[in-house]
């Protein structure tokens, strides 16, 4: 399948297994989504799902114990599993695209001043003098909106959401793409997350940026969301555009997670899923939400095809 | 700057740190004032010249200052050249057939409570055929005169007081009684037993005649006391105070450079490891636990003894047998631990190279561990460097502090009493590691979190 140029991240089959003492974990297992530019599409799911896994597999930031990672990774029209690591590394990491790692708030060195830090990949990438790279840094400071003075200071004389601005400063100096965030506002509190997004929808509006942002907040994450991918036990169960995704989800995992989140009006009692989700070292055959699914029928023993319903996807077979 | 100077406000809360770093400081400053003042060739000139160097000093006598604490004085030693109008006069009159009288006269008190080692007239005689003649006399401060003899002055004529057989029988006669140094006779109150020495002011007196136009005559009066400069003297005329001086450079430059290279780069190569994993971080600690069975001190005798004892080898060979040692397995500890951050992560994420990751976010995590450490590590090299020398495998150019300990004990200085021989380095050595222990337990109560508020 050749890779529509439409699109600026087109993944296909991605998978990321890793070797551990019980067995192989399938961590991401047959990804595909595909993403247009200056849109921000939501990956959501529960703990342990392999929503880090994909964000890792896409950057390619693999741990020792990889057992297999394949499949294909388009960013525009070029294929970044045929690089070696060092061409990688030079062509693709914050060139074209950018991390926001989890816990950003201990993603800074404690031992550099954090202008140093966001100034760094200017000079890693563009081999750019110091001064001018520092530039480059107090420009995202503001742009992020952090005092230009903080940038003599180190990471632990910030507060948590100062520390997470200068995150993502960081992934925006190089002005990629595509960021990626994961869980940027997990350790926050919800006004300051309140003001993250905001931020991030400015920046969005402002610099063109993509954003794949991973997160089990489904309510704070709708705010940035043009599309949202549900990932259930390493796959993706549903891509579909936010508004209709909201409005009416379409697979039963994201129906039971939409559910969950309890609304401000209204008298519906939060939902749950019964059962816990399944191993990832031994997927269940078939449908993996099945043993959980409140609508399975005979049907779902059998592995679920993907059904394209316009731009959206669904991998249910409800919808077939 | 800011944190530079809490730093040091953070030091200072330290009683035990501002001691350890004055000494520090002091045996900085000896060190270089011993390289400033006597340079590296003057001093090795000093030390392994010979009698032509050495001659103006006695034999085994500890330092001037000692007199201090002493009831009854030792003698200083002391040498004068004679100089037309200086303290040691000398007088030419030329006569009308050409031949030339020339009066030598020195005036010294004579206050001691012991004797002279020793005394010397050095001569030095210019003529081509017909030599010099010289006769010497000692007056004593009672007024009584001492012909001290009458000679022929050879081109360079040393003039020995204790090889005078005659000397010693018109000294016996002064005396009324047996004395084998002429020296002492010559300064003792007579008839007394054992002698007394009679203070008081002496003259030398020295009539030579020269028999040529040309001709000419230079003397030199040498006393060998029993003190004699700041750190006294060895079995070889040494002044001690060369390695004295010139030890705390050596000792420092090895000290430091050893501990600086043993923690950097086991620093270093620990990061690499644990950084890269796999059969790299395998090999290293396979060769770290080889090493740690190796005996340390064994290899470098064997060295010594077979291949070289230049102090750079050997300091060669102590880096290279201490950087794989315990310290890479703490190292290693720390950045296995340090290596899964986030931040580390986050590096590798926007394109950092394994390198920049290694210098950049790995070492400088544990640097504040390293400084304690580097200045704890110093006198342990310091004194293994001693130790080498007192083997006998120190540098046999360098005088250092662990050499004169060497020497001291080849020569028996305890069983002689030449006690200032080995005090004297082994108060430096003893100093040296007190400062850079103090110094480094107080830096590591101030880097080392744990030890906080102990």
């Amino acid at each position: 399948m050749a890779n529509d140029k439409q699109f600026l991240l087109d993944i296909q089959e991605l998978k990321l297994h890793f070797r551990t003492t019980k067995g192989v974990v399938q961590a991401v297992d047959g990804v595909n989504f595909q993403l247009k530019p200056n849109q921000a599409v939501v990956v959501v799911g529960e703990s342990g799902c392999g929503k880090t896994s994909l964000a890792k597999a896409i950057l390619r930031l693999l741990p020792r114990n990889v057992q297999h990672y394949g499949g294909k990774v388009y960013l525009n029209d070029l294929e970044t599993m045929g690089l070696t690591d060092e061409e990688y590394r030079k062509q693709v990491r914050w060139i074209k695209m950018s991390l926001v790692p989890q816990a950003a708030m201990n993603s800074l060195n404690p031992v550099l001043r954090v202008g140093d830090q966001v100034a760094e990949p200017m000079m890693i990438h563009y081999g750019v003098k110091k001064d001018e790279a520092m530039q480059q840094a107090i420009k995202m400071f503001q742009h992020v909106g952090v005092p230009v003075d903080f940038i003599n200071r180190y990471a632990f004389e910030l507060s948590g959401g100062m520390r997470q601005r200068v995150a993502i400063a960081m992934s925006l100096v190089t002005a990629p793409a595509l960021v990626m965030l994961d869980e940027p506002t997990s350790a926050l509190d919800v006004l300051t997350q309140a003001n993250i997004f905001n931020l991030l929808k400015r920046i969005k509006s402002e610099m063109a940026t993509s954003f794949v942002l991973i997160t089990h907040d489904i309510a704070t994450s709708s705010e940035l969301a043009d599309r949202v991918a549900v990932m259930y036990a390493g796959q993706i169960v549903e891509v579909a555009d936010a508004f209709t995704f909201f409005k009416q989800p379409r697979h039963p995992y994201s129906a039971k997670l939409m559910a969950s989140v309890p609304k401000l009006r209204g008298n519906d009692e939060p939902d749950f899923i019964t059962g816990q989700p399944p191993s990832l070292i031994n997927p269940p055959t078939g449908c993996r939400f099945a043993a959980r699914c409140p609508k399975r029928f005979g049907k779902c023993s059998e592995e679920p095809p993907t059904v394209t319903i316009g731009e959206d996807k669904v991998k249910c077979w409800l919808h077939v | 700057m800011a944190t530079l100077k809490n730093t040091f406000r953070e030091i200072a809360r330290y009683p035990s740190a501002i001691f350890g770093g004055i000494i520090v400081l002091l045996l900085v400053a000896l060190a270089i004032f011993a390289m400033i003042k006597i340079p590296y060739a003057e001093a090795i000139r000093l030390w392994r010249g010979g009698e032509e160097v050495w001659y103006q000093n006695p034999k085994n006598v500890p330092p001037t200052w000692v007199n201090a604490f002493r009831k009854t004085k030792l003698p200083e030693s002391f040498a004068v050249k004679a100089i037309e109008g200086g303290d040691f006069s000398k007088t030419v009159t030329t006569n009308a057939d050409g031949t030339k009288a020339i009066d030598f006269a020195y005036e010294f008190d004579f206050e001691a409570d012991d004797f002279p080692q020793e005394m010397f007239i050095y001569f030095d005689a210019a003529y081509a055929a017909k030599a010099p003649f010289v006769s010497v006399t000692l007056v004593r401060p009672d007024g009584s005169e001492v012909k001290i003899g009458d000679f022929g002055v050879t081109h360079k004529y040393t003039y020995r007081f204790s090889q005078d057989e005659r000397l010693v029988k018109r000294v016996n006669r002064l005396m009324h009684r047996e004395i084998i140094n002429p020296v002492e006779g010559l300064f003792a109150v007579p008839e007394t037993e054992p002698s007394q020495p009679l203070k008081g002011t002496y003259k030398l007196v020295m009539q030579a005649t020269t028999f040529e136009k040309d001709s000419d005559l230079d003397a030199e009066f040498v006393s060998h006391g029993q003190v004699s400069g700041l750190f006294g003297t060895d079995h070889a005329r040494r002044d001690l105070t060369i390695p004295m001086l010139w030890g705390a450079p050596i000792a420092l430059a090895f000290g430091l450079l050893a501990a600086l290279g043993t923690s950097v780069l086991s620093m270093i190569i620990a990061a690499i490891g644990a950084w890269f994993g796999g059969w790299l971080d395998e090999l290293i600690q396979r060769i770290t636990e080889i090493n740690l069975v190796l005996p340390f001190l064994a290899i470098l005798i064997m060295i010594g003894t077979f291949y070289s004892r230049s102090i750079w080898v050997i300091l060669g060979v102590t880096i290279a047998l201490s950087i794989f040692t315990g310290a890479i397995k703490t190292n290693r500890a720390i950045f296995l631990q340090v290596k899964e951050s986030t931040y580390i992560e986050a590096a590798r994420a926007y394109g950092a190279t394994d390198w920049r990751i290694i210098f950049k976010y790995l070492i400088p995590r544990i640097i504040p561990l390293l400084i304690p450490a580097l200045v704890s590590a110093v006198p342990g090299y310091v004194f293994l460097e001693a130790s080498l020398a007192v083997l006998g495998l120190g540098d046999p150019v360098l005088p250092t502090w662990g050499k004169i300990i060497n020497d001291a004990e080849t020569y028996n200085a305890l069983y002689k009493g030449f006690y200032y021989w080995i005090l004297e380095p082994a108060v430096l050595l003893m100093f040296t590691g007190l400062g850079f222990a103090m110094l480094g337990f107080s830096l590591d109560r101030i880097f080392n979190p744990k030890l906080r508020g102990m």
